[in-house]
């Protein structure tokens, strides 16, 4: 993996709450055998009527969302299925980062182990974010730090050993199976076996 | 075990290889890992691409279930009914468990069905087990005092390799229900009604424990409808202690203990329940007494309301207004009336023996009315022979409705079968989400009952005075 450390972008709004993963990528796309090229079905049926033409007014689909690598969202982002290939369509399709006051367990956990930065802020930064579309946020993950336009500094929190993980690069299977003196002591000396 | 440990504790306890700390997340060891065809392919590619193996096939249980046909199949050259990717994805899932010596329960398999469904079923789901699965319906077989949560790719390959996920200790929720449900009530309504209540993301970060008189008066399907939504709460994880109902469930399955073995796991298992004095980090308390059957009117299953309440404005909301207006429902009257395309009976939620046979008693000598379409998808092979051993089959057809193969169908539209555009479905599945059942579908959520009763009258139906 690419060390993640820092990154500057424009961002795009999506106010509706309770965005979840079937409407990030919906399920007829799921039935792909790799992770490449699902950022073609992002919000797909958002982005596209059912006769397949361009819903020119969904926001990503506006002038103003071209080059923004930042998604922000209503509350209780990423909730239901949980689908990796939720934030791979994300990151295919050039976000880098997401942004709420509340992302779904599991969603988020998939998006810290592909590179893309779930942020959670507080409901005053979020309610500046949603009413300023396209402004330009410098996020560091080195410090779990996004800073707003005029300076201001909001920290996030994000696990440690993920960030350490984002920051250096390193993939977590690798650290899991340096564990495995530790798990085939588990195997031998448990009291039950499964 | 120290006192004071809620279920969840223990479970989680008795499996930790390496403890968390501030730095790093805990190594928990899994011991059963089930696995579908939609959400491994990506892992398989890991492993195969670093080198690695499956570490503990014979902990790992495999099935197709998303993108199968439900019409009757045999051989690959019926695939074409679903579409070329989802042919190619379960021609993959074979090749994959059979270069990494995977069981793989596939189509020539008596025993295939529904990933949540046929875990129980085989016996292979167990109290105080840690059970995951790249599906966020893992939470069903919490339902035997397991630990089980969905995990995405990335964790289906780490769990592969090593048999053990990094994780962080979630926080615990305990929901007590008193009382019991009244007739024309069931585990789904009360599920229904406990999301309605915290809302989709009031179990974030949570684990939760049912518990009270009105869980212990479940059966064990029942019980399993209700930690299967536990997700739907935005928690990590559902859990009911295990009783005399799990144990009687549980003996003489195929995959569970025997002899000796069986004794053993059992004066096990009857220690696993919270202590009396344990501290959940919340708490929660419903009264299934005053419980009336559940429907929801949106697009989440937080939207939700008793069949003959009004829906409720909430359009200062512009989310919950942008809800109605996809579903096409107007606020401050009932959902009764609505008119019904589609009736689906079936899912992870609601697909098993019970579930079956509390709909075709609705349906027994009754028509479903003109222009309402109605599918009857068993959650599991075992399950369709079993209905069929009891005529529910003949009671489906005799009704006008379809009677199908196993899987999951409908309830995500990936196999083919699904909802028209701007067709409103009664579905006893778990997702009301914009266009799950198919694009521009309006799902609303129901019990069988409710789903088979509205069958008959055409429009959104409580279904109490179609009781017997
Ligand atoms: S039945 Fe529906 S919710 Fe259950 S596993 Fe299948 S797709 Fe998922």
């Amino acid at each position: 993996m690419q060390p993640i450390t820092h990154f500057q972008s424009r961002t795009v709004v999506l106010p509706t709450k309770d965005i979840d993963t079937d409407q990030i990528i919906p399920a007829r796309f799921l039935t792909t055998t790799t992770r490449e090229g699902l950022g073609q079905a992002l919000f797909h049926d958002l982005r596209f009527a059912a006769d397949g033409s361009m819903i020119d007014d969904f926001v990503l689909n506006t002038p103003e969302a071209d080059g923004c690598e930042i998604l922000v969202a209503g509350k209780n982002l990423g909730c239901g299925s949980s689908r990796e290939h939720a934030p791979w369509a994300l990151l295919d399709y050039g976000f880098r980062a997401v942004i709420s006051t509340e992302i779904a367990d599991i969603f988020r956990n998939n998006s810290l182990k592909n590179g893309l930065i779930p942020i959670v802020v507080d409901a005053a930064t979020h309610e500046f974010l949603l009413r300023n579309p396209g402004i330009k946020l410098d996020i560091d993950v080195r410090t779990a730090t996004l800073t707003l336009p005029d300076g201001g500094i909001v920290q996030f929190p994000i696990d440690g050993f993920a960030r350490y993980c984002l920051v250096e690069g390193i993939d977590q299977l690798g650290y899991l199976r340096q564990q495995m003196d530790e798990i085939l002591k588990f195997e031998e000396t448990r009291s039950w076996t499964p | 075990m120290p006192s004071g440990t809620t279920l969840f504790e223990k479970v989680w306890s008795d499996h930790v290889v390496v403890p968390e700390t501030a730095e790093t997340p805990a190594v928990l060891y899994i011991d059963l890992h089930l696995i579908h065809e939609v959400t491994t392919p990506q892992a398989f590619n890991l492993l195969r691409a670093q080198g690695l193996k499956a570490r503990r096939p014979d902990l790992t249980l495999a099935t197709m279930d998303h993108s199968t046909p439900t019409t009757p199949v045999s051989s690959f050259r019926d695939l074409a009914v679903v579409g070329a990717g989802a042919a190619d994805q379960i021609r993959r899932m074979e090749e994959n468990c059979k270069e990494f010596g995977i069981d793989l329960l596939g189509f020539d398999s008596e025993f295939r069905g529904i990933v949540h469904v046929i875990g129980p079923e085989l016996g292979a789901t167990q109290p105080g087990k840690t059970i995951v699965c790249g599906d966020s319906h893992t939470s069903t077989h919490g339902a035997f005092g397991a630990l089980a949560f969905g995990i995405g790719t990335t964790e289906v390959g780490h769990v592969l390799a090593t048999q053990c996920l990094l994780q962080r200790k979630p926080k615990t929720l305990a929901i007590d229900v008193s009382g019991n449900l009244p007739p024309g009530v069931v585990s789904k309504d009360l599920i229904l009604a406990i999301i309605g209540e915290i809302g989709v993301d009031g179990g974030t970060g949570h684990v939760i424990e049912y518990r009270g008189s009105g869980i212990a008066a479940l059966d064990m399907e029942a019980r399993m409808t209700v930690c299967n939504m536990s997700i739907e709460a935005g928690a990590r994880a559902g859990m009911i202690a295990p009783d005399d109902k799990t144990i009687a469930y549980l003996d003489g399955r195929p995959r569970s203990p025997k002899g000796a073995d069986w004794d053993a796991a059992v004066s096990r298992w009857q220690h696993l329940k919270s202590d009396p004095e344990a501290q959940f980090d919340r708490t929660m308390a419903i009264d299934a007494d005053e419980l009336q059957p559940m429907i929801t009117f949106g697009t989440n299953p937080g939207m939700v309301v008793g069949i003959n309440d009004p829906v409720p404005d909430n359009s200062a909301d512009p989310s919950f207004r942008k809800a109605l207006d996809y579903m096409q429902i107007s606020t401050g009257k009932p959902l009764t009336d609505t008119k019904v395309d589609i009736v689906f009976v079936g899912s992870c939620t609601n697909s098993r023996l019970s579930d079956l046979q509390q709909a075709a008693d609705v349906l027994r000598g009754r028509k479903i009315a003109n222009g309402v379409r109605m599918l009857v998808v068993p959650g599991s092979q075992q399950i369709k022979k079993d209905a069929e051993k009891l005529g529910l089959d003949r009671i489906f057809a005799a009704a006008g409705a379809e009677w199908r193969e196993s899987g999951c169908s409908m309830c995500l539209g990936m196999n083919g079968d699904t909802v028209g555009n701007g067709q409103l479905s009664v579905s006893t599945s778990n997702r009301n989400f914009e266009g799950r059942q198919g694009i521009g579908a309006r799902t609303v959520l129901a019990s069988p009952m409710t789903a088979a009763a509205s069958a008959l009258s055409g429009r959104v139906a409580d279904p109490r005075p179609y009781l017997r």
